[in-house]
């Protein structure tokens, strides 16, 4: 069944003026756009001083010593320290996500003490009046190294024998998590399903290892007076890391305030606890004055969390008619040198979207977490849904290759049709609502799918050096993270739930409190919007305040496409709260039983007699005076509301790319993009488009650009932006954007959440477009990102020479050693 | 002299002084000796700085030197362009368009407008990067570098003498390459510029310019073309022999293509292969070829 009709309407605004669906633009780009706002490097306190940060350029080695008196003697240095300095305090940087009771945690220094364990960790940290004295003086520091081996494959880190990242734990898998069918009783279990099965494929793919790269570098403030501390930091997650402050380095909770100004993007990469947050404070604390620290761009690139960097193995079984039978997917997913924040929790997130839209009876999940000389990976747009996307959608590809069967076939013959929903998968999800039908009708038409396939034809026919190929990528994914009681059961440390809160100024105006802390998003327009519905007020008379937990004391923050699913939600409720009190008090005014009055267009009116009516503004105002309130009644307007979503939210769309591949140089150019989604009720389309636009930027740059390398030493040698190759607009083509609504049925507004689609669907989209233009040359893989020269390896049956060899071939496929298959690292 | 930097800057310390005439640079210069550096564009030098990849002692900013903007068209078609001209000027420049097209053809492949803008054709070449499009028409035009020092004549260098290595000229201590002379277009020539980058506006992973001359028959009679980002210099080569004597609307460029990849020796890095990019070398002359043919041809018909 597909529910479009039944929701709850906002009851403020007549339909003609509801401001949700309005393309509004956004009330915060004025000042983030010049620059007439404060970033947290702007701020600047008396007596503040700079941290610069001597980085380890070994990547595994013991610290035999470390001698910072040099940097005393130099110009403006007020102190210099060693992890030594701050053993006995420091605490560790959380990981909040155990997701086995056996997990291994090796612990996570903010910086090195006897050991580092990648290049870019912090061994010794200098404070000067200026940040280029403090800089400057980082070079008269003497640090001796004693170089340990260098652990950077994983297929090799989990085999016996190999040498440990971390000496004191027994192997350099962290985790095993596994899930499957038939043990949860969702489905059944997969050997059965592949020993009978008629057609099997088994692919290995390479998730690369990806760069967030957010706008503004990160950057912290640290002011230690007295038991407490104030922190300002470009963080996605101030309520987050003011709990973990607290819980990390033992500063009482009520004596932590963390304030998140203006923050310039995050795509996951400022959802984190970080040492350099913890090392302003610890330093603020030592020497008594402010301490801010400001990361470069080249620091920014080797020591945020980075994000991907999976391998994946594959198998999917099915009959000749393309009826699928079963899924096996086994991972190893590089943690890097430490845990942090929900590192474990990004490819368990993943686990539940391989069944993706597809009506598999058979399900096995199996992941191992291990431990390299890299730096951390967490969480990056999508956060283990991209991965499951690509590796389902690549291989659906490959299975109706190896049937001979047109592609989008195979997936109607598979998937939920809208009659199915409510659908509950074989990974355990009830996908509450979707028509994959109508978002695939839409996106093919506007494709011009048949004469591109002709196309197709004639150049083949022609032997055109440059091939065109399609590609389809039909794609769901899980957001509004999440139902506190889900996130329990997966052992995650923390609920799911938003909270907001609406203070009812005087003169009628509105402040609105989130605890969804924006980093670009829009929050301020969207929740304006949605408010002015709720309420009848206008668009204008909405103030949106967030990002301090002074003033903002509880909150989850915002990653997982969660602030308007969660977020939002609780805006609306906070929002019915106060429309439920106005309520009384204006009935009170007005002398007629509540029960009577109708409200709409911001007035209360009394049915039958609507010139007797009041403003809701009005009432703020007389409720202010508190002249006249019905008794037993507190004479304020202000509310607060803690939203719990009952299910996650599952927007769908169907991606379509035509890519041109140069068969002589193996440059791919992208013809023609097209993309529907289905992210439910749009608030703001302006919005909901431009996070299309930016996550179809970063999914095409997994696919075609960007690779974090290491070389043999395990040094990052995509430090800069040169190397480190993200996409301009001018790399991209034009996107051809569209939505269909299928209302979510698990919150009253009917939205879904569109912060990562577009990152997560068309990866796989552009990868199967390559693959299809040069199938018929015998390459049925490209691994990403796929460089000109990739392609051009690809096409000379050059898959066993240097980089081009990496995942680009097919694995012999997995028999019923599953188990002998991980503990080896895979097939030799 | 003013010792700037540090204090407030991601660079490290450095002297800066900002002459106001040709004489006074050059006299500084030579009182600097390795301790100076020059600073036009600052679009190579500022990332090294800020970087904290070099150090030099002072910058010697020729940004207030009048006359040394100019491009000027000199009687036998070719292009001299003065030490301040910025790549987007060059790009702009209608009669050095008309004398020497592919002048327009590479500076459209130099990195992004907002580069364009402040950096220097002449900086750019004395910058000496091999994969930079600039050096490559400087050596495939036969130009020259016209070099100033205190208390001496100028002297013209040919760029089969300038460049010495990746980032390294015969620019020495105290002096300073003044202007840059492309050279005229052959009669019944034409010219092609192609180049293939990761992204818009970065070094290419190779890029080919080349020329072709016909005679008055439309017969092919002589082929040459640089390369960029496959050697440490610029090179240029003849490749001539493939083609000559065959007619531009037959010539077999393909061949041209594999006799070219023969000569070059690239090296590899993260971005391509040395084998990838001797392909493209094929690649690319074989594409470019027929263009610059078919300018050649139509020059010739006009011609006659």
């Amino acid at each position: 069944m597909t529910v479009t009709e039944d929701r709850v309407q906002a009851s403020g605004h007549s339909a003609t003026d509801r401001e949700v669906g309005k393309s509004r633009k956004r009330k915060e780009d004025l000042r983030l756009l010049t620059g007439r706002t404060t970033w947290t490097d702007n701020h600047s306190l008396p007596g503040m001083l700079h941290m610069a940060i001597l980085r380890s350029p070994v990547a595994h080695a013991k610290i035999t010593n470390v001698d910072v008196s040099g940097a005393l003697d130099r110009p403006g240095v007020i102190a210099a320290f060693s992890g030594q300095d701050f053993a006995e305090e420091q605490g560790v940087i959380p990981c909040a996500w155990p997701v086995t009771p056996d997990m291994v945690n090796p612990g996570h220094p903010s910086i090195a003490v006897g050991q580092v364990n990648h290049v870019g960790e912090a061994v010794a940290i200098v404070l000067a009046r200026t940040k280029a004295a403090a800089q400057d003086a980082l070079e008269a520091i003497d640090v001796d190294y004693e170089a340990l081996p260098v652990v950077l494959d994983m297929e090799e880190t989990v085999k016996d024998g190999a040498d440990l990242v971390h000496s004191h734990t027994e192997s350099n898998t962290s985790f095993r998590w596994v899930f499957d069918a038939g043990e949860a009783g969702t489905g059944t279990s997969t050997d059965e399903a592949f020993s009978g099965a008629e057609v099997t494929v088994s692919r290995r793919f390479i998730q690369q290892r990806l760069i967030p790269a957010f706008m503004e570098p990160r950057s912290s403030l640290a002011d230690f007076q007295g038991e407490g501390v104030t922190l300002w930091s470009a963080t996605q997650v101030p309520h987050i890391l003011r709990l973990m402050i607290a819980l990390s380095l033992g500063i009482p909770e009520h004596k932590v305030r963390v304030i998140a100004p203006d923050v310039g993007g995050g795509f996951g990469g400022k959802l984190q606890v970080t040492p350099e947050e913890f090392l302003v404070i610890l330093a603020s604390r030592r020497v008594g004055k402010p301490v801010k620290y400001t990361e470069s761009r080249s620091e920014s690139l080797l020591s945020a969390h980075h994000g991907r960097d999976q391998i994946q193995y594959i198998d999917i079984a099915a009959k000749r008619d393309g009826t699928v039978t079963g899924l096996r997917v086994r991972l190893l997913a590089d943690m890097g040198a430490y845990l942090r924040l929900v590192s474990p929790g990004v490819p368990i997130l993943g686990a539940f979207m391989y069944p993706a839209i597809y009506k598999f009876p058979a399900y096995n999940f199996t992941c191992d977490g291990v431990f390299t000389n890299k730096t951390p990976t967490d969480a990056y747009r999508g956060a283990g849904r991209p991965e499951a996307t690509f590796a389902i959608e690549r291989i659906m590809d490959e299975l109706a290759a190896e049937l001979d069967m047109d592609p989008m076939e195979l997936r109607r013959k598979n998937w939920i049709t809208h009659e199915e929903f409510p659908f509950t998968t074989v990974a355990g999800l009830t996908y509450d609502s979707g028509n994959y039908e109508a978002a695939t009708d839409k996106a093919l038409e506007m494709f011009g799918w048949d004469d591109l396939r002709a196309e197709q034809q004639q150049r083949r026919d022609a032997g055109d050096p440059i091939q065109l190929g399609l590609g389809i990528s039909t794609f769901t994914e899980m957001c509004g993270l999440a139902p506190s009681r889900v996130l329990g059961s997966l052992s995650y440390g923390a609920g799911g739930w938003e909270t907001a809160s609406i203070r009812m100024l005087p003169s009628g105006k509105v402040e609105v409190v989130t605890g969804s802390s924006p980093h670009g998003q829009g929050h301020d327009t969207a929740w304006s919007q949605i408010v002015a519905d709720q309420l009848g007020v206008g668009f204008d008379d909405v103030e949106v305040l967030h990002g301090d937990t002074a003033s903002s004391p509880r909150g989850l923050d915002s990653y997982g496409s969660r602030s308007l699913v969660v977020g939002g939600i609780a805006v609306v409720k906070a929002a019915e709260k106060v429309v439920a009190k106005a309520r009384k008090i204006a009935a009170h005014l007005l002398e007629a039983n509540e029960d009577d009055l109708d409200f709409k267009d911001g007035s209360f009116s009394v049915r039958g007699t609507p010139d007797t009516k009041i403003g809701i503004q009005e009432t703020a105002l007389a409720v202010f005076a508190a002249h006249n309130y019905p008794e037993g009644i507190e004479p304020s307007l202000d509310s607060e509301a803690t939203f719990d979503p009952v299910n996650f939210s599952f927007p769908h769309g169907t991606h379509l790319c035509a890519t041109e591949v140069d068969t002589e140089t193996g440059r791919v150019t992208i013809r023609k993009y097209v993309c529907v989604d289905d992210v439910g009720e749009l608030v703001n389309p302006l919005i909901v488009e431009g996070q299309v636009h930016g996550g179809l930027a970063q999914g095409i740059a997994q696919a075609m650009f960007e690779e974090a390398v290491y070389d043999a030493e395990g040094n990052l040698t995509t430090g800069t932006f040169v190397d480190y190759t993200i996409p301009s607009a001018t790399d991209l083509p034009h996107f051809d954007t569209a939505n269909t609504v299928t209302a979510s049925t698990t919150n009253p507004l009917g939205v879904k959440g569109v912060g990562e689609a577009g990152c997560i669907a068309s990866t796989p989209a552009v990868v199967n477009a390559v693959v299809d233009a040069v199938r018929h040359r015998g390459v049925n893989d490209v691994q990403m990102p796929m460089t000109p020269e990739r392609v051009w390896r690809a096409l000379q049956g050059d898959q066993d020479s240097e980089r081009a060899a990496e995942g680009t071939n097919a694995y012999g496929g997995a028999t019923t050693e599953d188990e002998k298959l991980l503990d080896t690292g895979g097939p030799s | 002299m003013r010792r700037i930097g540090g204090a407030c800057m991601k660079p490290p310390v450095f002297g800066y002084a900002a002459p106001r005439s040709a004489e006074e640079a050059l006299a500084l210069l030579s009182e600097l000796g390795y301790d100076g550096k020059v600073l036009a564009g600052g679009q190579s030098l500022i990332p090294l700085l800020s970087m904290r990849l070099t150090a030099p002692h002072t910058l010697v900013d020729i940004n207030r030197i009048p006359g040394l903007a100019d491009i000027v068209i000199v009687e036998d078609g070719s292009v001299v362009v003065g030490a301040l001209v910025r790549h987007a000027e060059l790009l702009a420049d209608a009669p050095a368009y008309a004398a020497l097209p592919l002048l327009r053809r590479a500076t459209s492949n130099v990195a992004h407008p907002a580069i364009r803008n402040r950096g220097t054709t002449c900086g750019s070449i004395a910058h000496a990067d091999p994969s930079g499009e600039m050096t490559a028409i400087l050596a495939l035009t036969g130009g020259s570098v016209q070099i100033a020092t205190s208390g001496a004549e100028n002297r013209d260098v040919a760029a089969s003498e300038f460049f010495l290595g990746p980032l390294e000229s015969c620019l020495g201590p105290g002096e300073l390459a003044v202007s840059v002379r492309f050279g005229a277009a052959e009669p019944r020539s034409g010219s092609a510029f192609l180049e293939l980058a990761r992204r818009r506006g970065d070094y290419a992973m190779c890029g080919a310019a080349v020329m072709v001359t016909v005679d008055e028959d439309e017969t092919v009679t002589g082929v040459r073309a640089a390369y960029l980002s496959v050697g440490p210099v610029p090179a240029v080569h003849d490749l001539t022999a493939a083609v000559a004597g065959q007619h531009v609307g037959s010539a077999d460029w393909g061949a041209a293509g594999e006799l070219a990849a023969t000569l070059v020796e690239p090296d590899g890095d993260l971005h391509a292969s040395s084998d990838y990019r001797r392909r493209l070398v094929a690649v690319l002359t074989e594409r470019a070829l027929p263009q610059a043919a078919a300018e050649a041809s139509s020059r010739s018909q006009e011609a006659a």
